[in-house]
């Protein structure tokens, strides 16, 4: 029987908005799907792209980058240094062909638990619709260990 | 031809250059980059439509201090990785003596000769035969036919495939890389004294030629050129596996330019692309 193929979602979120904005989300015991690991910086301006390629090196079907609305960065620009580089970016992975379906932005504030609520699921949705990144897990699979070093054969 | 070398020679000769990088002929006729630190070695100094070589990548190679100035010959394309170096406060334009030359196209194969055939893609859209500043200037300008920009048209050719298309294309592409960092090495802008592909504390890009190391490392190279490239296609003819690096190079170029109105290596002055922001930047991709 073919399981229910569920996404891995890496988001980004910034410590002082989403992150916040997330926590909200469950302290307001909001419900929302399961599938997205969240992981912490201290800004957006910190998110270099090559950990948008890490993720889904990682197995990722999709990623999620998330952060304070424009003007309420806690380092005052950190968000708009991001926005320029994510608009570079985003153009490159779509010539590429990681297009927008897989790789989702927004702004979610520590008061919108809600937003955070709605945008995890639609994104969560919209991958799972779309199916498991095939191409790069192909990629991927390319360098998993070999058989025999799992069999407890010494590499070293 | 005997201009340039009696321009070389005299500012050898009168001081206004330490030394000058130029080209010279090898014994096989091949045009190769040479360095001329005498009024005699000026009389090797050469240019024809085989001076390929972009020689800016000399200059953000060199970080100790050079008595004197730097004299460099430089085409209308490499002339934008000159001011590129200087905006991103690499080199300072008062330690150069630029010799311009009026450019009329070179060669893609070096073994064979120049024609519409056998012409470098950047050619093809090249705007300014005759670098916009410079100290001096050689070479004549001559007219030749330009052949058609076929660069554009798998552009757009490959922006019309679907997504799953294009991540094959350049998969295929990709895997071919053997991660020899020839066009890094021979960018005029990738002069990181530490690249991220060497850093191995976090290692962010696998350094084995498997897909996936390769994958990432042309697509990091690609964004750290985004909106600094400067479209001398360098990395293209360095690249021993024949990537079409320059697709995404320039790709990324008409990016910059369609969304900022920005081109690198036009501005002494302005600030870079990625140095700045503006509180305008378009944010309709963001919920
Ligand atoms: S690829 Fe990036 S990190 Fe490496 S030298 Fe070029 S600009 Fe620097
Ligand atoms: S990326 Fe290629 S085309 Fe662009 S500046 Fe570097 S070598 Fe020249
Ligand atoms: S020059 Fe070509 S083969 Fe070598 S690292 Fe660059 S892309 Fe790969």
């Amino acid at each position: 029987m073919e399981e229910k193929f569920e996404p891995k979602i890496a988001a980004f979120v910034c410590n002082w908005c989403t992150y916040t904005g997330a926590d909200l989300a469950g302290t307001s015991r909001l419900k929302q799907e399961a599938n997205a690991r969240l992981i912490r910086v201290p800004c957006t301006g910190r998110i270099d792209p090559v950990f948008i390629i890490k993720a889904f090196e990682n197995g990722a079907d999709g990623v999620l980058i998330s952060g304070c609305h424009p003007g309420d960065c806690h380092y005052n620009a950190g968000n708009f240094h991001a926005r320029r580089r994510w608009i570079l970016f985003k153009n490159l992975l779509d010539f590429i062909g990681i297009d927008s379906s897989r790789l989702y932005f927004s702004w979610v504030s520590a008061s919108e638990g809600k937003k955070w609520v709605d945008i995890v699921d639609g994104v969560i949705d919209a991958v799972r619709i779309k199916g498991p990144f095939k191409q790069y897990k192909k990629m991927n699979k390319e360098i998993e260990i070999p058989v025999a070093v799992e069999e407890g054969v010494s590499v070293k | 031809m005997n201009e340039l070398k009696q321009i070389c020679k005299d500012a050898l000769t009168e001081k206004k250059a330490r030394f000058i990088i130029g080209y010279k002929e090898d014994k096989n006729k091949r045009v190769k980059p040479f360095i001329a630190k005498t009024p005699e070695d000026a009389e090797k100094l050469t240019f024809s439509h085989h001076a390929v070589n972009n020689l800016a990548v000399y200059l953000s190679r060199f970080k100790n201090n050079i008595d004197g100035k730097i004299g460099i010959v430089v085409k209308s394309c490499d002339l934008k990785a000159v001011t590129a170096l200087i905006q991103e406060n690499q080199i300072k334009r008062d330690d150069l003596f630029i010799i311009g030359v009026n450019c009329s196209g070179v060669v893609l194969d070096v073994a064979k000769e120049f024609n519409k055939d056998n012409t470098q893609i950047k050619c093809k859209y090249c705007q300014a035969k005759t670098p916009p500043y410079y100290d001096a200037l050689a070479e004549e300008s001559k007219e030749f036919e330009m052949p058609d920009d076929d660069q554009a048209e798998l552009m757009a050719k490959i922006d019309k495939m679907t997504a799953e298309e294009r991540l094959e294309f350049w998969n295929a592409e990709f895997e071919k890389c053997i991660k020899c960092y020839a066009c890094r090495q021979v960018c005029p802008m990738c002069y990181c004294e530490k690249c991220i592909v060497e850093k191995s504390e976090p290692q962010w890009i696998d350094s084995s030629s498997t897909s996936r190391g390769n994958f990432s490392w042309n697509i990091i190279r690609a964004f750290h050129q985004a909106g600094r490239c400067i479209g001398c296609h360098e990395c293209e003819r360095a690249c021993p596996m024949g990537i079409p690096l320059t697709l995404l190079t320039r790709k990324m170029g008409m990016v910059a330019f369609s969304e900022f109105g920005y081109r690198h290596g036009t501005s002494l002055t302005e600030p870079t692309l990625i140095g700045t922001y503006s509180t305008s930047d378009k944010e309709d991709f963001i919920k």
